[in-house]
């Protein structure tokens, strides 16, 4: 009788990528890498000193943490690294540097470590700690400056839009490419939309959550955006404008705080958009992706009990 | 012997807020600055030794099914006088406290302490107590809102501390403040506890 050597029993899976955090982490890395490059060319080399600021400050609290509480030290394991970079790139550039620094000791010690490190935090740690750093310095984190001129704050697009501010609204070009005021990394959307596209050609990404929000997104303000009536608001502007583009495709993904089941993953890009326009169009507050994600998060855990995926084999109740 | 043990256990191994988590709407609401962490605990001890001793006296007398409100009663006289005591004497601390002054009838602190100490024990026993519990109160509550003054305002008790370079942190006087405060502050106390517990 044959000998059966190369039959082997084991459970699933049995197909393997070869996909695992650090990858996936360095992969993130990657993608943010055009953004960073046109916010140094739109901000000056302050910008790339607040993202390495920040940077530093999460990787070595993350293992001063980790070693502390006798936990293996994963520093290299990139996550850490994406927290503190997508932090930097929420800063506006002229905050003064121990910000960024803070801001990340905040997002590793307080939102991801102290709840049991990554895989256990409840929110995503680099928008919660934006949320924090805005509540404790609000003056500081909403000094946006306008590219290429040094030391003048200026309004954002989307406060122009919301009749906050008074100003000349850019055009969609400059929108696009991040000729704009806001946070260091928010601005170009064209930069943001390169990155996503890697991500989600290399598998890291969901579509379904970037779509729902940006979706979600355009057709709202769409309907309500406008002061003519229903139907005449400017969607592709609320699209380009603000911190939408990062959120989408770099926060809202977040393995961590996003639902697992497809259809939790749309229902959480449909909610944090139908959150941010509500914030965008009738908040007296000028952070609507934020909140928007972050509520979304909390919601997780919800949206993954309701989404369960019927089990092959089953009758549909 | 016994009454040190009474008063001990209030203020370390059954500390209302950092083991029971009891009273906690006060404990965040008016932790902004120590001195209103302070006058708040004062307020809070007051009530709860004269409200233990009361309810322990009366005790026998209480027919069992309406008992609750005969506490609150109790509760809400003591309650009442420290409200006018502060008025009169203290008027920038009651104005700051507002509505939670008057709220401390509802505080579980002193209706759990009516129920399950001050109605089974003697006069004595009763008001020590009464006086842990209200000294452990006090302590939290001062040294939450210490460290949320010291990083929201840069000062404790109104005096600065931090250099003149601090630039406070608002939200540590927000709402969001006072969660994060008291959820280290607890994960901390359940440390302190769990060594004592190897320790012993």
């Amino acid at each position: 009788m044959e000998k059966l050597d190369n039959l082997v029993v084991s459970s699933s899976p049995h197909l393997r990528s070869g996909a695992d955090v650090e990858k996936m982490m360095w992969h993130v890395n990657l993608a943010l890498l055009p953004a960073i490059l046109l916010s140094v060319y739109f901000f000056g080399f302050r910008a790339l000193a607040i993202i390495i600021l920040s940077i530093a400050a999460a990787v070595v609290t993350e293992g001063i943490i980790q070693k502390a509480t006798g936990k293996e030290v994963l520093i290299a394991d990139g996550s850490a690294v994406v927290t503190g970079l997508l932090l930097g790139l929420n800063m506006p550039v002229h905050v003064p540097l121990w910000l960024p620094v803070i801001g990340s000791v905040f997002a590793i010690a307080v939102v991801k470590q102290a709840f049991g490190g990554l895989g256990s935090n409840f929110m995503n740690p680099a928008l919660a700690a934006r949320a924090a750093m805005l509540a404790a310095w609000p003056v500081h984190m909403t000094s946006y400056a306008v590219p290429f001129v040094d030391g003048i704050t200026h309004a954002t697009p989307l406060s122009i839009l919301s009749g906050a501010a008074h100003g000349e609204l850019p055009s969609y070009l400059d929108l696009f490419i991040g000729n704009v005021g806001g946070v260091i990394g928010e601005t170009s959307a064209l930069a943001l939309l390169a990155g996503g596209v890697y991500l989600f050609v290399k598998g890291v990404i969901d579509w379904r959550t970037p779509t729902g929000f940006l979706g979600t997104v355009f057709i709202l303000t769409w309907i309500f955006g406008g002061n003519a009536g229903l139907f005449t608001g400017d969607p592709l502007y609320h699209l380009l404008a603000g911190g939408l583009m990062l959120g989408a495709f770099y926060m809202a993904t977040d393995y961590v705080t996003s639902p697992v089941t497809k259809k939790g993953r749309l229902l959480m890009g449909i909610g944090a958009g139908a959150i941010t326009v509500m914030i965008r169009l009738w908040g007296g507050y000028p952070e609507g992706v934020t909140y928007g994600i972050l509520l979304m998060n909390i919601a997780t855990p919800l949206l993954d009990r309701y989404t369960v995926p019927r089990i092959y084999g089953t009758v549909r109740k | 012997m016994r009454l040190w043990q009474v008063f001990k256990n209030g203020l370390l191994d059954e500390n209302p807020t950092f083991r029971m988590v009891l009273g906690m709407c006060p404990t965040l609401a008016v932790t902004t600055a120590a001195a209103n962490g302070a006058w708040m605990g004062v307020a809070v001890i007051f009530v709860l030794t004269m409200s233990n001793l009361a309810v322990s006296l009366i005790r026998d007398f209480i027919p069992d099914k309406i008992r609750i409100p005969c506490y609150v009663v109790v509760i809400a006289s003591f309650v009442t006088v420290v409200d006018l005591l502060l008025k009169a004497y203290q008027p920038d601390i009651h104005a700051k406290l507002g509505i939670f002054i008057p709220l401390i009838v509802v505080n579980c602190i002193i209706l759990a302490r009516a129920e399950t100490f001050a109605s089974k024990n003697p006069i004595v026993p009763s008001i020590f107590d009464g006086l842990g519990m209200g000294l452990g109160f006090t302590v939290a509550l001062t040294i939450l809102g210490s460290i949320r003054e010291l990083l929201g305002a840069g000062t404790v008790f109104g005096l600065r501390v931090m250099p003149a370079a601090f630039e406070p942190a608002v939200i540590m006087i927000l709402p969001p403040g006072a969660f994060i405060t008291l959820g280290f502050l607890l994960g901390l106390f359940n440390l302190i506890g769990k060594r004592a517990k190897q320790v012993s």
